[in-house]
């Protein structure tokens, strides 16, 4: 059996993506992502990579940009005013079809808000953060392994579609140490980057890496060849995780950290008789719209439980699309809902419902 | 017969949309000589800025690419540090390279980025039709400082080599000017240093050119020419600001 280490979450995801042949890293430092960081300062030089700290975060991501035009496997990561200032970035990055990864370990907003954990830069991840019609697949792991493995797979995804993919998770997660392995983490066989910035070496017409069409009808062009790629991707990855769900009385939508705690939700009202399913989104964007839409069939009513003022419940209404009651139930700021606040808003729901 | 003018190879065979008399087709038509005289059109690279350069992905036979507005040295650094044995150049206005991108400026700079920079200064932002640059001089009228440059509002124009030559990862610095042919020569033997320093493996070199904009600065090419001897010299004077090589300037 492969060996277990404990980890910290954020480190784990380090090392995952090191192994994932990512070699190069720019960042800009900012809590509660900071060991990411430091676990490739130290650990890069080794394995011949390079950690580079820029000198703000726009840096940063343009530098991202620069490596992935020319081919290169490449990560940064921050938290969240760090991901509004890479905005920028980032729909360049989409806009020219450049693969790469984006960690956000999010903390509390706006401004500059807090240094606790939270989930309200659901919208700034899922629906844009920078200008224009583009996605991000956005992936928010629940546990230390799972961002093991999904920071491996996000590269492959990236490659594969040629598109940033944002891996989401908060300062609970980051810190967290929970026992990982790195044996068998996913693999995919990705296209050759043909298109990528290395030198014409004199044997090749040139690579022009862009986003700029000035006539109307070649940009619809480009973003709709774009938008193809988005349809496949919603196609091919979504990923989500349905426990106990089928004829629930109430279904917890809750994705990352918060679905722990709607799992200890589901128990607990278990012994009161109360049946409690979970839905836990892995990929935030692609939404698991028809998974939600067939649980909506069967169970009785749904209830968003986020780090936020009500962001995913928006994605989960759209999916329900009216046909059974959707709540939400949330706390921000870096206030993690408990299990005992929970348990009393299925409690309301149900006892309103009876 | 004898060819006696040819254009470089690595000068696409496209038309350029500069304005007649611009000189940024000059500064185009240099970097490439350079690098056909290297011989590293295989391996090279290079970032076109936002400017009225933004088309410089069309105009050179290399790989390129398109930065955002003022970010070309950041975009630089990673492609440079992602393919190592590259020649990494990057060809910005004033507006790109001084105003919104003064902090990837000098942060290369600082590092010792081993990439060249064309820095083409025409004290003005072209492609959006004539405003106020970091660069443009006390009084200059442009069309948000339509009274002149006011030094209360506006402040004062920076002189981007005297600036970085107090930066210490900076390996080369030197002010060209493309007005006449002396200087036209001048301004290429800057630029082949500037790359053969990369080759070497020096460091950051920067050229800044002063340039012409009739369009926006309402002259014909002509008077262009003399407006830039006679009021941006004084306040540019050309020269060396720095060679690690020669000791400091
Ligand atoms: C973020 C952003 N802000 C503003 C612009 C608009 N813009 C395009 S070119 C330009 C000025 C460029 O001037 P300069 O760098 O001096 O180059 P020149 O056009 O004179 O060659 C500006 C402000 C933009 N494209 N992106
Ligand atoms: S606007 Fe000025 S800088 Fe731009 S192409 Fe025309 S003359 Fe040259």
């Amino acid at each position: 059996m492969a060996e277990k280490m404990l980890m910290k979450g954020n480190e784990a995801m380090a090392e995952a993506a090191m192994r994932a042949g990512c070699k190069l890293f720019f960042g800009y430092p900012i809590t509660p992502q900071t060991e990411v960081a430091a676990y490739m300062a130290k650990k890069m030089p080794k394995i011949g990579g390079l950690f580079m700290q820029a000198e703000s975060e726009v840096a940063a991501i343009n530098m991202v940009y620069g490596a992935a035009g020319a081919g290169a496997r490449v990560m940064t990561s921050s938290s969240s005013p760090g991901i509004s200032l890479k905005s920028e970035g980032i729909s360049y990055i989409a806009g020219s079809d450049l693969p790469c990864v984006i960690v956000n370990i999010v903390r509390g907003g706006p401004g500059l808000g807090g240094i606790q954990p939270a989930q309200s830069d659901y919208f700034q991840a899922t629906k844009g953060g920078g200008h224009g019609d583009y996605h991000l697949v956005v992936l928010a792991p629940a546990s230390v392994q799972e961002m093991v493995s999904l920071t491996a797979e996000a590269f492959d995804i990236a490659d594969t579609y040629r598109m940033p993919v944002m891996i989401m998770g908060d300062g609970m997660l980051g810190q967290m140490m929970e026992p990982v392995e790195f044996e068998n983490l996913p693999k995919r066989e990705v296209p050759e980057k043909t298109w990528a910035t290395t030198g014409t070496q004199m044997k090749r017409k040139k690579n022009i890496v862009n986003s700029l069409y000035i006539e109307p009808d070649a940009l619809e062009k480009m973003n709709n060849e774009r938008l193809e790629r988005y349809e496949l991707v919603k196609k091919n990855e979504v990923k989500v995780e349905t426990v106990n769900a089928e004829n629930a009385d109430v279904v917890i939508v809750a994705y990352g950290v918060m679905a722990r705690v709607a799992k200890t939700v589901m128990q607990m009202m278990e012994e009161k008789g109360i049946k409690v399913g979970v839905v836990r989104p892995i990929t935030l964007w692609p939404f698991p719209t028809e998974e939600i839409a067939k649980v909506a069939e069967s169970a009785k009513a749904f209830l968003s439980v986020e780090m936020s003022q009500g962001q995913m419940v928006e994605d989960v209404r759209l999916a329900v699309n009216g046909k059974k009651p959707v709540y939400f139930y949330g706390r921000n700021g870096g206030v993690v809902p408990s299990p005992d606040e929970i348990c009393a808003e299925i409690e309301k729901i149900v006892g309103g419902m009876k | 017969m004898a060819k006696v003018f040819e254009k470089p190879h690595a000068l696409s065979d496209v038309s350029m949309h500069y304005c007649p008399g611009c000189t940024h087709g000059i500064i185009h038509r240099l970097v490439a000589e350079v690098i056909d005289e290297l011989g590293i059109e295989g391996r090279t690279i290079g970032v076109a800025p936002v400017g009225c350069s933004v088309f410089a992905y069309n105009y050179f036979e290399c790989d390129m690419q398109e930065a955002a507005h003022g970010r070309a040295p950041a975009v630089a650094t990673g492609i440079k540090r992602a393919v190592k044995d590259s020649i990494v150049f990057t060809y910005q206005g004033d507006g790109d390279l001084a105003a919104i991108g003064t902090a990837e400026t000098v942060h290369a700079a600082a590092r010792g980025e081993n990439i060249t920079i064309i820095f083409v200064n025409n004290a003005i932002y072209g492609m959006t039709g004539g405003q106020m640059a970091p660069t443009s001089l006390v009084g200059q009228v442009t069309q948000t400082t339509p009274y002149g440059r006011d030094t209360s509002t506006q402040g004062y124009p920076i002189r981007v080599c005297e600036m970085l030559s107090q930066v210490e990862g900076a390996a080369y610095l030197e002010r060209v000017a493309v007005n006449n042919i002396p200087n036209i020569r001048k301004a290429k033997k800057a630029i082949k240093k500037a790359f053969q320093n990369q080759i070497d493996g020096k460091g950051f070199s920067l050229i800044e050119v002063l340039s012409i904009c009739p369009t926006n600065w309402g002259m014909s090419p002509q008077e262009s020419m003399k407006w830039l001897e006679e009021n941006m010299m004084p306040v540019y004077p050309l020269g060396v600001y720095k060679d690690k090589e020669q000791g400091e300037a």
